[in-house]
């Protein structure tokens, strides 16, 4: 896209050019530098800020990852491997790691599935339409620590809202912290309830991408609603499914916020680390008591290819599940 | 028209890499220049919680007008403390008067090469102002640095619920009261008897965990670690003892499990679950009339903690080396730790002063809460200062309580697990935090 946009005036100037009688040859050879190397130059500022923002802390963190590098206390001593090496048999970070995995696959694949269902309804001709379109996605402009206070206060064991509700039905009262599946739910609960809205939306500006005739020949060879939204809808807009899926893998994997503000601000996660996530054990061990800052990076290195081994893994799963077009 | 907009493009080339060529410099464009107009000095304080510094500030510069104080506040301890951390390692951005706490200030004695030394600055004629425990815990072991002068103590009393007292027919008179718990077991022993009344269903206690840091404070000299900062925790027999006691206090029924700092906690203040807590000074006004509530007005009552006297919590404020302004910075910390910036902080937000003049001022001393029925804080807290002993607590106190062995006695406490389970796990892991 950018290179034919970047590409295609030059070639249009450089054609009068040639009928001129005498072109000036600075001018000329300016041209062609513009020509060749502006449209690098367009893209450069992305590529300098990735460097200084992106690539320069991913290198340096593996570099840190091979030191006993105490913040506190400023000892810095090479360590080679000896972090990971700690790191594989350390028990908590594998609690961490399934926990993050669990509270993932429990918001993630619900959210994805209302977010799609909820585009589809979306995607109809009704009235007030722009304001429930944009309605849905209100959850996500509010701050994620507000969102975790309330939602620690609705789930609070004893004065609780949830627990209230459940109270007045004659259930016993959950124990949300705990329990450690009950933890997940209420998290996944929060991450859902912010992000369902947003994936919607994406969901939906596919989907108006889909021409329409599409939907009137299916409905004139009598194709039900439900069949034309799998048999149409969903494999046309497998692309945007694939990005939503590899995106809520990033972020999911991330989880920081909301399991703190759940564990009332503690990295602990929870008496037993029931709610612990990966990030949050990150925090513990690289900001906290000693500030292994070695450890840390070992540990941020092992999240970093753990995120990309599960996006494949869910980018192959989406994709054979969801047939697309064959091209 | 190609012409002009290839004049345009090229102008706009040259304008993007000038930006990116600015953008990259301005990160390496120090920002400290502070010293403004007028030879103005600007110091950045930074606190945790609430100093009540806000009085103290203004009193300060119109003493000072050629320095002007930035007061940033930066949540609890446990939100400022990791971000600290940062700044004293990377060189910047750490205020020029920063606040410790007592539970975190022995890992930065121990690292004392990131704070300037109060003693070069002329410390050292203030000693006489402040306990000789306050003033040697912030003093490195050979006695040649001080990293800190302390702001508040945290004398102990026992707030508790007249109106709860009253209904399950207990004394509420704070002089009776205060007889009727001399000791802790004289404490248990008034609480079974408010359990048996069988007319009231508030707990006695808010949780276990609250009896360890006044019983332990009050019986060893030493917490979780030894003078050499080796881990004893688990070998202290006062913590074991704390420990029982507090889990068995639960299992009769007499605490009402509440976590301590959770929503469930703030909510139990408002919801009348408990008649007692052991509080600090800093507690009173900051914590318990804030989470009671405007209704609950009245209806408490201070009197003095079982085993006569007791220190939870209190904090210092010192210099990180890394300040510009180490004279200015030092001028800032020395007001507010005198008696003037400390009856201040005590006025705004109930913080006991540390310093002797301060305790014994009248402005401290003569001072009643109207929130607790008048109760003579000045009086009562003063006096459990006076029987306070130093307690050594070690480099890793805070780590260890706030973020291991509380959270497993709380878990004990609601029944996750056994009592002799949750310690095993809890020194384990205090023990791992300790070598580490």
């Amino acid at each position: 896209m950018s290179s034919t946009v970047g590409a295609a005036p030059p070639r249009r100037a450089a054609t009068p050019a040639r009928h001129r009688p005498q072109p000036r040859r600075s001018s000329y050879r300016l041209g062609r530098w513009d020509l060749k190397y502006s449209p690098y130059l367009y893209v450069a500022p992305f590529f300098v800020l990735f460097g200084i923002f992106g690539l320069f802390p991913l290198l340096y963190t593996v570099y840190v990852s091979l030191f006993d590098y105490e913040l506190l206390s400023g000892t810095r001593e090479f360590a080679g491997l000896e972090n990971y090496r700690v790191l594989l048999a350390d028990a908590q970070f594998w609690n961490a790691a399934y926990n993050t995995v669990g509270i993932f696959v429990l918001s993630t694949v619900p959210q994805l599935i209302v977010a799609l269902l909820l585009a589809n309804l979306l995607n109809r001709q009704m009235r007030g339409r722009t304001l429930l379109r944009m309605g849905i996605v209100v959850p996500n402009i509010t701050s994620v620590a507000a969102v975790g206070i309330i939602f620690a206060l609705i789930f609070a064991d004893r004065y609780g809202l949830v627990n209230w509700l459940l109270g007045t039905v004659g259930i016993d009262p959950v124990a949300w912290r705990d329990n450690r599946y009950a933890s997940w739910l209420a998290i996944a609960f929060m991450v859902d309830w912010r992000w369902t809205g947003y994936n919607a939306l994406i969901y939906l500006g596919a989907m108006q991408a889909i021409p329409r005739d599409l939907y009137e020949s299916a409905s004139l060879d009598g194709a039900s609603a439900w069949r034309q939204f799998w048999q149409i809808t969903v494999p046309l807009i497998r692309p945007t499914i694939l990005f939503t899926v590899i995106i809520s893998t990033i972020g999911g994997f991330q989880i920081f916020t909301e399991p703190l503000m759940y564990g009332h601000g503690m990295v602990r996660g929870g008496a037993e680390h029931e709610f612990q996530t990966l990030a949050m054990y990150i925090y513990e061990q690289t900001f906290t008591g000693n500030a292994e800052y070695g450890y840390g990076a070992a540990m941020s290195w092992l999240l970093f290819l753990m995120i990309i081994i599960f996006a494949l893994i869910n980018f192959a799963l989406v994709r054979r599940s969801v047939k697309g077009e064959q091209k | 028209m190609s012409v002009i907009r290839r004049r345009l493009r090229t102008v706009a080339v040259a304008a993007l890499a000038a930006g990116v060529a600015l953008g990259s410099t301005a990160c390496s464009k120090s920002n400290d220049d502070e010293a403004g107009e007028g030879g103005q000095v600007k110091l950045v304080l930074q606190t945790f919680s609430n100093f009540g510094y806000d009085q103290a500030i203004k009193d300060f510069e119109a003493a000072n007008p050629t320095i002007k104080v930035e007061h940033q506040r930066m949540g609890e301890l446990r939100d400022f403390q990791p971000k600290l951390v940062q700044w004293l390692a990377a060189g910047s951005g750490a205020g020029d008067v920063v606040g410790l706490e007592e539970g975190v200030l022995l890992q930065y004695v121990q690292n004392h090469d990131k704070f300037t030394n109060l003693l070069d600055l002329g410390a050292g004629e203030l000693k006489a102002n402040f306990p000789e425990w306050k003033w040697n815990n912030a003093l490195t072991p050979d006695g040649k640095k001080l990293i800190g002068l302390g702001t508040d103590v945290g004398g102990l009393a026992m707030c508790y619920r007249k109106d709860l007292f009253q209904q399950a027919g207990l004394p509420t008179d704070r002089e009776t009261v205060s007889q009727r718990i001399k000791t802790w077991d004289d404490y248990i022993a008034l609480g079974r008897e408010y359990k048996a009344s069988g007319k009231v269903k508030a707990a006695w206690l808010d949780s276990a965990t609250s009896l360890m840091q006044p019983y332990v404070m009050q019986n060893s000299e030493v917490f979780f670690f030894g003078k050499d900062n080796s881990f004893i925790g688990d070998t202290n027999p006062v913590i074991r003892k704390a420990w029982d006691t507090g889990l068995q206090m639960a299992a009769e029924g007499l605490t009402a499990k509440a976590q301590r700092w959770s929503a469930d906690w703030d909510a139990a203040f408002k919801n009348n679950a408990f008649a007692t807590i052991p509080c600090p000074a800093w507690m009173t006004e900051g914590i318990i009339a804030q989470r009671s509530g405007p209704t609950n007005a009245g209806k408490w009552d201070i009197a003095t903690i079982p085993g006569g006297g007791g220190n939870w919590g209190g904090s210092y404020l010192a210099i990180p080396a890394q300040t510009k302004h180490p004279k200015e910075a030092y001028l800032l910390a020395k007001y507010l730790t005198s008696k003037e910036g400390h009856l201040a902080a005590f006025k705004e937000a109930g913080a006991m002063p540390s310093s002797i003049p301060g305790i014994e001022d009248p402005a401290f001393k003569g001072k009643t809460s109207e929130y607790f029925s008048g109760a003579p804080v000045g009086q009562i807290f003063g006096d459990s200062v006076k029987n306070m002993k130093p307690v050594f607590l070690g480099a890793k106190h805070q780590q260890v309580w706030e973020t291991i062995v509380e959270p497993q006695m709380q878990a004990a406490e609601r029944g996750q697990l056994s009592s002799a389970a949750a310690w095993t796990k809890a020194m384990d892991e205090a023990k791992k935090v300790s070598a580490g």
